[in-house]
């Protein structure tokens, strides 16, 4: 939606989002606790309203939307192909396109589980549509895997729903999430965090009946003498996010192997000329208010390609992670004569205290700052402007130190 | 005497907080590395708030459930006597952005609104 507000607001004639849910917004449509828009709108919203606020300005800006239409399939040159029950499949020629199809949940699969197969597991976000949109409590005794800002967000909500939450197991020896989130999720109703446990075992015939918590060793083993039986009938899965990616394969964009999202330039720009992408399709984001700063730039970016605006690159950049830097967004960037700041989004390793972040471009520094504490789960930002950039590697480096 | 473990939320440092006092008093104050933090622990001593989120039936409509919050922060320990006061609680469609579903939450001052809509 943001995309969409913006390549209106710099010109584009038509706008059409494609939306395969019956509503707007996307996950936000289920995330109904407050944390959102708290640097974008310098207020604290709940998921609706934030994402409300981008729909009445969309409309009020005569984009068109196609809901309860599922994309198919994406061709390089732009067209878009999806099926909707009034019109049977259809096809739309479009001069560029945004692809922000968002993020979906790493499952028991992904993390392999071993144990019976009974009903009762799912994911976080999941669990989060059922109760939140379609009035269908999960369970009643909970053990949740994760950590994250949704796990944590599932324990509270589960909660006050009247559910016992027995411990939210991490395997990590540090939070995933915010310390908010721990604090107002957990702390506040004497919900027990385990740091360094995982779930070794899952028990139970047609329903959960309880699984096995065991620690783990340095080497994220779990110790087997440490496990212990928790009784449960439901186990919530939070242990990350993975870009929706299948429409990008598909239209040839280059991905990146890190953030499983297509590699893009500062203009969120794909491989493929006239295809974008934002969101958590590029990398998953734990902030919305940093998704939409992004699809603004995608959306504006995109409406410029379409009218023929987008200035010719003379030269590269390639944006490459340094000392404890784990990716950095936009993986390059396209110089041009234009005078543009560049926003850089990364993620470090490991967490850290009282580091210095610098930045070097072919070996010269272009800019620097400090954080007191860096974290594998908060998105940090820098931004450099393009006139100091030369072709070549720009690095992005933190390090402890003042 | 009582004593509180607070976690400092104010900024990311997230302080661990140790506070002593008695009811309304607090009279000793361990772990915060600034004044925001001695502010922020003594209202958490003294008087937690937080924002309630929660969801309200919809009867006769395709969406089952409408998005509701506080438009105030109401007490902590009042939460879930408020939520088994929304529970029972359902409206019917139309239903508007901020539209107050239940008024003044048990006295707390706090409206309870819609946070999405049904047309
Ligand atoms: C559970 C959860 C809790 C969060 N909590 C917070 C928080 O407290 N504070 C905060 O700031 N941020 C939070 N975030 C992060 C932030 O809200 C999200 O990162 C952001 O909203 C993602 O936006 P998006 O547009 O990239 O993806 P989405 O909102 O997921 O949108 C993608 C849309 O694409 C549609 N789509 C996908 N494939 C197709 C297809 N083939 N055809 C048609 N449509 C398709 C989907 O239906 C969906 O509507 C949370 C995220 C999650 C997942
Ligand atoms: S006490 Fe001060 S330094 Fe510590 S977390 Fe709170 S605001 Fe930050």
């Amino acid at each position: 939606m943001a995309a969409a507000v913006s390549a209106k607001k710099q010109g584009a004639k038509q706008v059409l989002v494609i939306e395969r849910d019956s509503s707007l917004g996307g996950i936000l449509q289920q995330c109904i606790h407050p944390g959102f828009g708290l640097s974008y709108y310098d207020e604290e919203l709940t998921g609706p309203e934030y994402a409300g606020r981008f729909i009445r300005q969309a409309q009020e800006l005569g984009v068109k939307t196609l809901l309860n239409s599922m994309v198919l399939e994406v061709l390089p040159d732009g067209t878009v192909i999806c099926t909707n029950a009034e019109y049977g499949i259809t096809t739309v020629r479009a001069k560029s396109v945004v692809l922000a199809m968002g993020c979906r949940e790493r499952t028991r699969g992904n993390i392999q589980i071993p144990g019976t197969r009974p009903a009762g597991i799912y994911t976080a976000g999941a669990a989060q549509r059922l109760i939140n949109r379609q009035n269908e409590m999960v369970g009643r005794r909970v053990v949740i895997l994760g950590s994250g800002d949704i796990g944590m967000i599932m324990a509270r909500r589960m909660t006050l729903e009247g559910a016992q939450v027995v411990a939210v197991v991490e395997i990590m020896d540090f939070l995933a999430g915010l310390t908010r989130n721990r604090v107002q999720c957990l702390d506040d109703f004497g919900i027990p965090l385990l740091l360094s446990h995982t779930v070794t075992r899952v028990m139970g015939n047609r329903r959960v009946e309880g699984v096995c918590v065991a620690r783990v060793d340095e080497n994220k083993k779990p110790i087997l003498e440490t496990e212990e039986f928790y009784p449960c009938d439901t186990l919530l899965l939070s242990v990350g996010l993975i870009p929706e990616n299948e429409l990008s394969r598909t239209a040839h964009v280059e991905m990146s192997a890190i953030t499983g999202g297509p590699v893009v330039n500062q203009c969120m720009q794909t491989s493929v000329p006239c295809l974008f992408a934002c969101g958590n399709v590029v990398h998953v984001n734990d902030l919305v208010d940093n998704v939409s700063w992004e699809s603004e730039v995608a959306g504006r970016e995109a409406a410029r390609y379409a009218m023929g605006q987008l200035p010719q690159s003379a030269g590269t950049v390639t944006c490459e992670p340094g000392n404890n830097v784990r990716y950095i967004c936009p993986q390059h960037i396209a110089l041009t004569e234009e005078k543009a700041e560049v926003d850089l989004y990364f993620r470090v390793k490991l967490p850290e205290e009282k580091v210095r972040i610098r930045l070097l471009c072919n070996g010269k520094e272009l800019g620097k700052k400090s954080a007191i504490k860096v974290n594998p789960g908060e998105m940090e930002h820098i931004k450099v402007s393009m006139s100091d950039l030369t072709a070549g590697k720009l690095e992005v480096h933190v390090a402890k130190g003042v | 005497m009582t004593e509180k473990q607070i976690t400092c939320i104010i900024c990311p440092i997230g302080c661990r907080i140790t506070v002593r006092g008695e009811d309304d008093t607090v009279l000793s104050l361990e772990g915060n590395q600034c004044i925001r933090g001695e502010a922020y622990a003594k209202n958490e001593f003294i008087h937690p708030v937080r924002i309630l989120t929660t969801t309200v039936k919809v009867e006769g409509a395709d969406t089952p459930l409408i998005p509701v919050r506080s438009d105030q922060p109401v007490p902590q320990e009042k939460l879930m006597e408020c939520m088994d006061l929304i529970k029972e609680v359902s409206v019917t469609k139309p239903v508007l952005r901020y539209q107050v579903i239940v008024p003044d939450i048990l006295g707390t001052g706090a409206n309870i609104v819609a946070t999405g809509e049904v047309l």
